[in-house]
């Protein structure tokens, strides 16, 4: 069978091609030893979920778990604190969705309609900052902002005759508080895809829109909005594959003691129980269920959105 | 020229006062912190401070710069940023780059063996245990080698050479140049704006990253600084105390504490708003997909 080629040449040899583009190889190597190294290699530790950890055997000669390897998976689900972390990683991450997600989306919009674009460059500065800074500095932050008797809105709030909230040590408070301080945080940044996407919208819309003596609104809802649907429904989807997924800076440097029961979610609960307690196969375990349902939700949220006639990830 | 009615114009108004209270909201806690950085003992205990500072010194910030251990872990920090800055833009150049070619054998292979780490990831503990194995545990380079490359940041560069024209590399190859060559002499000089954006993003997550180090670094020499900075505002002395929550007491330790907040974010506010128009660029070409 002779495939019809699209360039001229004539078919090189291995040889010759070794010899041409080698380089491309060598470039190659030490990007592809980084990922086997530090990608894949721990996925070989995955197998300790369903084995005995023991410090002195290799991996592959650790004996199996009981319940046909299960066993681990079983305690985990049978162990008060897991089905808490669990709790809380998807009930905050359900919080930041509802309330973080269109945020963004909003603040784009708003963007969008300045006029002044020096004003408009001086506003995307100061809300990309956030981003900017440590999880570690917004919890200084937010002690100096939040501190029962020394922060900053709660003197404010008891100058104004109130009484003091306890933004950051009572648990329902200390939800918002997390969720506010995410919001804060990445916003302004998450808003720059949206806004790359409206730029990319055919601005004749925009013009026939207005012969037809559309106003703003409509112009927003009826063009902006459409035209930035596919971007919206990526990131959806992504959001809802991390709906059991949980960064670990962001909780680990706002959590307390005294809200323990809202803020432990499986990111910390992993760094607890398996790091400092060394329950390596228990932690894994969980961990490997993190993974696992993370791929299983976005697949599912991808098939949904393409039923719904949306593109999707891919 | 469409002129605007009224109305309209009114409504641009609006939209400026929305901004400038989002700003507001965004940079206030800044100002706060900063205020409290510079202000007397007295004012801080009776509760004086908002966002301009009262009884103006520089106590707390001569107390935090006469401290052989946040200087040392500032500049061991700035190392640690630098290096592997360096280290990430070259693995993510020699990954990016030889994959924009049609002609390289195995490139579907390379792209699903890249494409599988961005959607499964093996967890903390088997890292952990990793890095373990490979005897990485309280030594520098366990804060640089394991994240040297970023998938992500490897698709925005790679998307950026898709953007040069092929025409550039092919007249290269016609005169004789090594792909080497011609990525060192065609592709890297015109990707500046990518590389000022990638280098950005690797510096802040170095900059800011604690929890690798929390994780695999015990000893307090190679902390980097916002591991220091963790256990001052948690009031952890030593690393393995129980974490007795300790809400800020009043007076010298607020306002040092601000100030050595505000040492440790200095650098990246210094830095970041004069990379932004790259930035923006980098962040759209990531957010078309491929």
């Amino acid at each position: 069978m002779s495939k019809s080629v699209s360039t001229a040449k004539p078919k090189q040899s291995f040889g010759s091609y070794i010899r041409r583009y080698w380089q491309l190889y060598l470039l190659l190597l030490l990007p592809m030893l980084y990922l086997i190294i530090f990608k894949y290699v721990p996925m070989i530790y995955v197998q300790i979920a369903f084995k005995k950890y023991s410090i002195v055997q290799s991996v592959w000669k650790m004996p199996w778990a009981k319940n046909h390897g299960m066993q681990y998976f079983i305690q985990a689900f049978s162990n008060p604190d897991f089905l808490r972390a669990l709790r809380n990683t998807i009930g905050l991450n359900l919080l930041d969705l509802v309330v973080g997600f269109p945020i963004p989306i909003i603040f784009a919009l708003i963007l969008n309609e300045l006029v002044f674009t020096k004003f408009k460059k001086v506003v995307q500065t100061i809300t990309y900052m956030p981003h900017f800074l440590s999880w570690v500095i917004i919890y200084g932050l937010a002690l100096q902002l939040f501190a029962p008797s020394t922060g900053f809105v709660n003197i404010l709030i008891t100058k104004m005759g109130g009484e003091t909230v306890p933004f950051l040590n009572d648990p329902a408070h200390w939800i918002w508080t997390y969720i506010f301080l995410g919001v804060w945080q990445s916003f302004g940044w998450n808003s720059i895809v949206y806004l790359a996407a409206i730029a990319g919208i055919n601005s004749e819309l925009y013009e026939a829109a207005s012969v037809d003596g559309a106003g703003r609104f409509s112009k927003m809802w009826h063009i902006t909005l459409p035209g930035i649907r596919p971007t919206i429904v990526i990131l959806l989807i992504m959001a809802i594959g991390n709906i059991v997924g949980s960064g670990f800076d962001r909780p680990f440097a706002l959590q307390n003691n005294l809200v323990m029961n809202v803020a432990e979610v499986l990111s910390t609960y992993v760094y607890r129980y398996g790091i400092k307690g060394l329950q390596f196969s228990l932690t894994t375990a969980v961990g490997l269920f993190q993974s696992v349902v993370g791929v299983i939700f976005l697949l599912g949220a991808n098939t949904l959105s393409r039923k719904l006639g949306e593109r999707g990830l891919w | 020229m469409k002129v605007k009615s009224a109305k309209g114009k009114i409504g641009d108004w609006v939209f400026v006062l929305i901004c400038a209270l989002i700003s507001l909201i965004c940079i206030l806690p800044m100002l706060n912190l900063l205020a409290r950085s510079l202000s007397g003992t007295d004012y801080l205990i009776r509760h004086e401070v908002y966002l301009w500072p009262k009884g103006l010194n520089f106590n707390a910030y001569s107390t935090v710069l006469s401290d052989p251990k946040y200087i040392r872990a500032f500049f061991y920090t700035v190392a640690l940023t630098v290096v592997s800055t360096f280290v990430s833009l070259f693995m993510t150049t020699i990954c990016a780059y030889p994959l924009i070619f049609p002609q390289l054998k195995g490139r579907g292979l390379f792209n699903i063996l890249i494409t599988i780490t961005m959607f499964f990831n093996a967890g903390t503990i088997p890292n952990y245990l990793l890095i373990q194995k490979l005897g990485m545990l309280d030594k520098p380079i366990v804060l640089i080698l394991p994240y040297c490359l970023s998938v992500y940041n490897m698709i925005i560069m790679r998307s950026f050479f898709y953007g040069i024209p092929d025409s550039l590399r092919e007249s290269a190859e016609i005169d004789g140049a090594s792909f080497l060559r011609i990525l060192w002499s065609v592709y890297i000089p015109l990707s500046k704006p990518v590389m000022a954006t990638l280098a950005l993003f690797y510096a802040v997550g170095r900059w800011n990253g604690y929890s690798d180090a929390l994780m695999y670094v015990k000893k307090p020499e190679y902390y980097p600084l916002q591991l220091l900075l963790y256990n001052i505002l948690k009031n952890i002395n030593s690393v393995e105390v129980a974490t007795q929550e300790g809400f800020s007491m009043p007076g010298l330790s607020d306002s040092l504490k601000a100030a050595i907040v505000m040492f440790s974010t200095i650098p990246i506010l210094c830095i970041y708003p004069f990379l932004q128009k790259y930035f923006i660029h980098g962040v759209m070409v990531g957010a078309v997909k491929e």
